[in-house]
Order: structure tokens, then sequence, then C-alpha cells
């Protein structure tokens, strides 16, 4: 009876789950969706506190209050411009809880560990590891505690396939013989150093694929442990989260036209060699009440955001214009490139809490066309995702990557905070065009100044 | 963990992965930050195996390992549903619905 409910309690949790990922489908029934996901996660946390195997409680209580403050804390006070490194230390949590469980299995258990329930759990504990310790690089990167920049020594390959192969050999040893917890802590240790060497050498921009990467590690983890238990909710849970991130990866990589085998071995050795196209022309520096003129009698105008201007934190006054150019009868829209920012969608939250509405918010493939009819665009911290280069030169490194073409649009406003180069460190040759300017100076303050040169226009 | 029992689990684990795929591919990139959270949020489901891992009171080593990994997966079911809701509640349409996003 008490086993019914548990399992019954377990099916409804997992339909549950899968009703809250449908309701991700639009705005409008996401949140509903995710009331349903909550009480999922409900039942199936009572049906597991009725089972039988559990006979004391006061740790897990100790550690759900724990968990629970510390969640909720860092849920409640996490600005959104730091959502990125949010994520990437949550999916070191979830991961680190499937790799505990994975020790604790073995260390209760390791002799009676035979076959396929042995291969389950090797592989709960190398994913849960690696990504741990991926995760909290990641982390670091983002959160500016370590250079964004990439980490790469010499012999960095060999160093890596010599730990795959002692992996994989202490993998095969476990199985032929039970219980070598020897070679059970090899394993464990290695997985640890390869989350690291997986993700320090990763350039700050390239974070969006490892953040996706590292998401359906964490999931799949999950669904591992699954299958070391037996359990069909983790198995379900979990693979919805692996593929979630799976599909985001070669999203991803789509946008920024890499490949898939790149990604699924980590992005090892990315950096290649290009040439740029021969800049011609001088970058012109735009006199900023000229802009302010341009825009306010323009027709159309279209924002692109960039990680610049969450650095900025440039939302909330790029809101405030584009409401003041609204109340003109400028047509306003923002364009957002899937690779804009440090994660996937960032920057669509970034302006949705802006109070930006979400109806005016276009992906790359509804705006382009949009670009020729488009009197300025405004391009805002972002860089490599507007480069022509990446359509019209086959020798940059670039090429191929789906740009937003704002140089169709009649004219360019590109706010930088200085004359270098971008994250990526491409000359971009968008910067050079005829119809293109340059506004030095602070995202934020220079659009501050642009709001009220337009009121007065 | 007997043959039977892993090839049901490879069923489900393959058919949750094609449910995955059809459901997930109709995310709009506008949600992909609350989608990603909320699957951390998801992943969380190893606090089933933590709670037991917790509970179970065999010897000291287990307890206390499970202890953290209750602590860990419940920071993660809770700070990613939380977090997932305050990003939510940011979406808006305008007053005046325009062309519709899909």
């Amino acid at each position: 009876m008490e086993h019914d409910f548990i399992e019954f309690s377990y099916l409804a949790a997992s339909v549950l789950f899968i009703l809250g990922m449908k309701g991700l489908s639009h705005p409008e029934s996401a949140r509903r969706g995710m009331k349903m996901a909550q009480v999922g996660m409900l039942l199936a946390i009572v049906g597991t506190l009725l089972q039988k195997q559990i006979i004391s409680y006061e740790w897990i209580v100790v550690g759900l209050i724990i968990g629970s403050l510390i969640g909720g804390a860092i849920a409640h006070f996490v600005p959104m411009t730091a959502l990125p490194q949010q994520t990437a230390l949550s999916h070191a949590f979830g991961a680190f809880a499937a790799s505990l469980v994975g020790i604790a299995e073995f260390h209760r258990h390791g002799v009676e560990l035979t076959g396929l329930k042995m291969v389950a759990i090797n592989f709960e504990v190398l994913l849960g590891s690696l990504t741990t310790t991926g995760s909290l690089v990641a982390a670091a990167k983002l959160q500016g505690l370590m250079p964004g920049v990439p980490l790469t020594f010499k012999g960095q390959n060999v160093f890596n396939f010599t730990l795959l192969f002692v992996a994989l050999a202490a993998f095969i040893y476990i199985l032929a013989v039970p219980g070598a917890t020897v070679a059970f802590y090899v394993m464990l240790t290695i997985a640890f150093i390869f989350g690291l060497m997986l993700v320090l050498p990763i350039a700050a921009a390239d974070m969006p694929v490892v953040m996706s990467l590292l998401n359906s590690y964490a999931g799949l983890a999950a669904a591992a442990t699954g299958f070391a238990i037996s359990n069909n909710v983790l198995i379900i849970a979990g693979t919805l989260n692996g593929f979630s991130g799976f599909m985001l990866s070669v999203l991803m990589c789509k946008a920024m036209n890499r490949s898939i085998t790149n990604v699924l071995f980590g992005a090892f050795g990315s950096v290649s060699e290009s040439v740029a196209t021969e800049r011609t022309g001088e970058m012109r520096e735009l006199n900023l009440e000229d802009v302010a003129t341009q825009l306010a009698y323009a027709r159309q105008v279209v924002f692109v955001p960039g990680y610049g201007m969450a650095t900025a934190q440039a939302q909330h006054v790029v809101h405030e214009l584009s409401e003041t150019l609204e109340k003109r009868g400028v047509t306003v829209k923002f364009a957002v490139h899937p690779v804009a920012g440090r994660m996937p969608g960032h920057m669509n939250v970034l302006l949705a809490e802006a109070n930006v509405p979400y109806s005016q918010l276009y992906e790359l493939e509804q705006i382009n066309p949009d670009f020729p009819h488009t009197d300025v665009s405004v391009v805002i911290g972002a860089n490599d995702v507007v480069n022509p280069d990446a359509r019209d030169n086959p020798s940059s490194s670039i090429a191929g990557m789906p740009i937003l073409e704002v140089d169709r649009s009649k004219s360019v406003v590109v706010l930088k905070r200085g004359k270098g180069k971008g994250f990526s460190g491409l000359e971009n040759p968008l910067f050079f065009m005829e119809n293109c300017g340059l506004l030095y100076g602070d995202a934020k303050g220079t659009l501050a100044k642009l709001v009220q040169a337009v009121q007065q226009a | 963990m007997n043959a039977d029992s892993f090839i049901a689990c490879l069923y489900i684990f393959t058919l949750a992965g094609f449910l995955g795929y059809v459901v997930i591919s109709r995310v709009p990139p506008l949600l992909h930050t609350p989608l990603m959270s909320a699957t951390n949020a998801l992943s969380g489901i190893t606090l089933v195996g933590s709670l037991v891992t917790a509970g179970a009171h065999e010897d000291t080593v287990s307890t206390v390992l499970g202890l953290i990994a209750v602590i860990c997966a419940t920071i993660n079911v809770v700070g990613g549903f939380w977090i997932t809701e305050r990003m939510l509640s940011f979406f808006r349409r305008k007053e005046a619905p325009r062309k519709e996003k899909e």
C-alpha cells in the first residue's frame, strides 16, 4: 500500500515535470507550468520520505532547512546581471549531490556492486564530479574571480588524454574487481581534475556553449543516479534536463557556427588564427546631439544589446530611452542574438526586468529582414554578433556565424567603452563603414544623456 | 540490478529523451534562461536519492555524505524554482498586444 503510494507519487511527479516544461513554450503559460513542476517536486519528496529505508529524520530535516535557506537567499538576492554565475553555481550543487549519492552508495555496498549497477554508479560519479569542478571554474570566470581568458599550458591535450585513459582503466578495473576502493577513488579524483581541465581553456565569450553543456551534464548525472537506484522519476527529470542542456548547446553552437564535436569534447584548443578584412576608411566619432536628433526623428529604431549592456547595468536606461522615443511615435525594437551575453537568453531576462515588454524583443531570424527599413540601429556593448565579416569574409575566424545585419540599416550607432577590440580580439569592419559611427564612453552615462537630448529635440 | 530492470530504465531514458526533445524544442529563445534554471531545479530531483542516503542511517560516513547531498540538492530545488519564478514575473506583454511572438 505504502509502496504503491510512493510509486504513484513518482509517476504524478514525472507527469507534472513534463507539463511544467511544456508550459515554458510561452511566457503566458510559463508560470502556471512552473507551479505544476513545483507540486511535482513536492510530491516526489513526500513520497520519498515515506520510504521504509529511511529510519531517522533529524539529519534530513537539518539538510532541508539549511538547503532551503541558502537556496532561497541566493535566489532572492542575486541580481539579474549575475544570473550566469548563479546558474553555474547551481549546476555545481546539483552535480555534487549526484556525485555524493554515488560515493555513499559505493561506500556502503562496495563489494556487492557489480555489472550494470556499477556502470551506472561510475557514470553518476564521473559526470557529477566533473560537472562540479567545471561549473565552479565557470562561475569563478563569470564572477571575475578568475581571468576570463583561456588558460592553457603546453602539453595540455596530452595531459587530458592521459587522464582520460587512466579514468577509463579505473572504470573497467572496478567492474572486473568489485569493491576496488583505490580504483574508485582514483577515478573520482580524475573526474574532479577533468572538470577543471574542461573549462579552464574556455574564453568568457564562449560561455553560453559551456553553460548549456554543463547544464546537460548535471542532468545526465541525475539520470545516471536514477539508473543506479532504479528510480524512474530521477531518470525522467534528469533526462529532461540533460536533453534540454544538450539542445541549448546545439543551438548555441549553430549561433556561433561551431561544430557539435567541438562542443561535445569541450572546446579544446578553440583558438584559431583569423584574417580580418582590410579596414577601409576611418572610425567616425559621433556627436551626442546629432545622434539624439537622428533618433528623435527616426521612424524605426532597433537596439542591439550585448554583454556590455549587462556590465554597464544599462538595461533600465535603455528602456527609458525606448519609452521616450515611443512617445514621439518612433517604432522601437530590440534585436537579441542567441549568444548575446554569457548564457542563453540572458539579454531577454535583463530587458524584461527593465520593463521592456516581450513583444518588443525580436530574435535574429525575425529582425534581420527588418534592418533595411530601420533608420537607426543602436549597438550597446555588442561586437561579434554584429560583425559583417562573419557573413562576408570566409577567412574570418567567425565566418558563417549568423549575425544581426545592422550594417543594412540606414545608419548605425555603436556605444563603446573605448577604441579597443571586443572580447574575441577581432577587428570589426562595421565600425569603419560609412553609415556607422561611434559614441565612446560608459553606456549607461551615454544613454542617460541621450534620453535628455531626445526629450529636448 | 539485473538486466531486466536495466532495460526498463533504458526504455524510460530513451522515451524521456524523445519527449524532452519534442517539449523543449518548443521553448522560444526568449525563455532560454528560465528554461535553464527550471531544469536546474528539476535536476535537484537527486534529492530523492540524497534523502534515502541521509536517512537510512547505515554508518556515519554515508549519513554525512547524505546530509551534504541533501543540502546541495535542496539548494538546487528551492533556488532553481524561486529564481525561475522571479524571472518569469518580469515577462509581460504590452497593454495593446501587437505582433504575437511564437
